[in-house]
């Protein structure tokens, strides 16, 4: 069957894509925040090294 | 043991007969709920005599949260329930004794004024006599599962949504069945007493374990 | 003489455990193991996308295509509800051991398991709507999700509440406990609310009659969650342990940090 035939899910593409786009959406998302809630702690701590380390000069 | 039991239950029915109105914002706010319903829902016959159990219930729920706050709130406050920690009595009997007084004071008024509820929602006698008893019955449920949300959220700000939020998951059986009893007697085919055999299980449940969590919750809450 | 080695051994042995239960030690080995777990999760993830959407029969005919949204329903569903068995271990462990480390796991696992729980309810609605016809009708399984959220809500919003760290995580941990004692009791009044009898719609599908093929897409991708869950699940932890061990020193001298 052609691709279009196929997106369609038997006139149920509306529901199918619903339910796994939010799926890879959230999942995807989940792991979005995590890197960037990695990065910005990291960047914390590295100022913190850095007023340590000026500190103790 | 019993006496400290009996200590501290009438200790805190005294305490809160110096400060009347807090019984009573209670049992006024039950009547409140149960009274907006028609009025936001209509006030015919079939609809309200269908709704009166869950609607009584929920109301009942509902009343019994509010006034959780205030069931370990004065004494965190003023430093008694630290000294009740360190009595040589265990913390579960004392604890036991002042969900008891917090039952008597919240949860009997409902029981007795449950009768208005099968006035004002066109309930037959039968199901008004179970409302009453199905009540009678869930209210200590509600106020000893409560008492382990209003030990966990000691002294925390939005206390009293908070506990909500903890709480009302865990009142959901007693919700079911409770309102399920009633709504059984106004069947012929209904089994009233298979509920009210929960219903107890639920309490004798909730007599042994509560007291036991809530004290764990207040060491944890306090120390 | 013998005995005594047994013993130096049994001792030794137990010392190597605790071992990792500082975060110190457990934030390297967290970040070794998170690419492998990836390792794991997207293969499966794909290859039970694969398998479902073009390996099973199409002799369920036009009319089912919807079928296929069972896959991440039901691999959802299982996580939610075991993240949460997870989530009450690791609390059950950080209150009997008093081990800080076990309780940043639990708090790291409630936001995932929060997150398959909405899920399991979102594609259980169009599920409802394409196979029965409604968007939500309060069936057992679906209301016991919803309950399920609840209690991972109110286990955040308990922790989030309470300023004092250690206070926050026993608090949350007795409740998650709690929960998960009254989680039967909740779940059979919702299924039999009628003592006599007990009725869902759900009871009506049992694996046996499940077509082989839609099974193993089902398992597969069962697994992958589980496996994304796993990184995840580490992801959060070490970011957490970036947070709350910020005063340590072996926090400074970590070779992202220090430069």
């Amino acid at each position: 069957m052609s691709f279009q035939q196929w997106l369609s899910m038997g006139g149920y593409g509306f529901y199918v894509w619903a339910a796994y786009g939010m799926t890879a959406l959230l999942l995807a998302g989940e792991v979005l925040y995590l890197i960037q809630q990695r990065r910005a702690r990291l960047r914390t701590l590295r100022r913190l090294a850095r007023m340590n380390r000026s500190e103790s000069r | 043991m019993f006496r400290a039991f009996r200590t501290v239950l009438m200790r805190d029915i005294t305490l809160a007969m110096r400060r009347r109105t807090d019984v009573f914002t209670t049992l006024f706010f039950f009547i409140i709920v149960i009274s907006l319903f028609p009025l936001g829902v209509g006030a015919e016959q079939q609809t309200l005599r269908f709704i009166a159990p869950g609607v009584a219930w929920i109301a009942a729920l509902l009343a019994s949260m509010l006034a959780l706050e205030r069931l370990f709130a004065s004494d965190y406050a003023d430093g008694t329930l630290e000294q009740m920690m360190l009595t040589p009595q265990p913390l579960a009997v004392l604890v036991l004794g002042k969900v008891a007084a917090h039952w008597l004071l919240t949860g009997l008024p409902l029981v007795l004024i449950a009768p208005l509820v099968g006035l004002q929602y066109y309930l037959p006698p039968d199901a008004t006599r179970t409302l009453v008893l199905s009540l009678l019955v869930g209210t200590p449920v509600l106020s000893l599962i409560g008492a382990i949300g209003a030990a966990l959220t000691l002294g925390l700000r939005g206390g009293g949504i908070l506990i909500s939020l903890l709480i009302l998951p865990l009142y959901i059986p007693v919700l079911v069945y409770g309102a399920g009893a009633v709504m059984a007697s106004g069947d012929e085919l209904g089994n009233v007493q298979a509920y009210f055999l929960l219903l107890s299980a639920f309490l004798i449940l909730a007599l042994i374990f509560s007291p036991w969590a809530t004290a764990a919750a207040l060491r944890i809450s306090v120390e | 003489m013998k005995q005594g080695a047994h013993a130096n051994q049994g001792v030794h042995v137990k010392l190597n455990l605790f071992r990792f239960a500082s975060p110190a030690a457990f934030y390297p080995l967290a970040g070794r193991l998170i690419p492998w777990f990836w390792a794991l999760a997207l293969p499966s993830i794909a290859f039970a996308l694969y398998w479902g959407f073009f390996h099973t029969p199409e002799i369920l005919s036009e009319q089912k295509q919807y079928y296929r949204i069972i896959f991440p329903h039901v691999g959802a569903a299982w996580m939610s509800m075991w993240l949460y068995v997870v989530m009450v271990g690791w609390a059950a462990v950080g209150l009997v051991f008093n081990t800080r480390l076990s309780f940043m796991m639990a708090s790291a696992t409630a936001p995932t398991g929060a997150l398959f729980t909405f899920l399991a309810l979102w594609t259980g609605a169009f599920w409802g709507k394409t196979s029965w016809g409604t968007w939500w009708d309060w069936d057992p399984r679906m209301t016991s999700e919803l309950i399920l959220l609840f209690l991972y809500i109110g286990y955040m919003a308990l922790q989030s509440a309470i300023d004092d760290t250690r206070r926050a995580d026993r608090a949350a941990a007795l409740l998650a406990i709690v929960g998960l004692i009254c989680v039967p009791i909740i779940f059979w009044s919702i299924n039999c609310p009628d003592p006599t009898q007990c009725a869902a719609l759900h009871q009506r599908s049992s694996l046996e009659h499940v077509e082989r093929n839609i099974l193993v897409a089902m398992f597969v991708m069962a697994f992958g969650f589980w496996m994304y869950s796993f990184a995840v699940i580490l992801m959060r932890l070490r970011n957490i342990i970036l947070a709350r061990e910020r005063h340590a020193s072996w926090v400074m001298q970590l070779p992202e940090v220090g430069r």
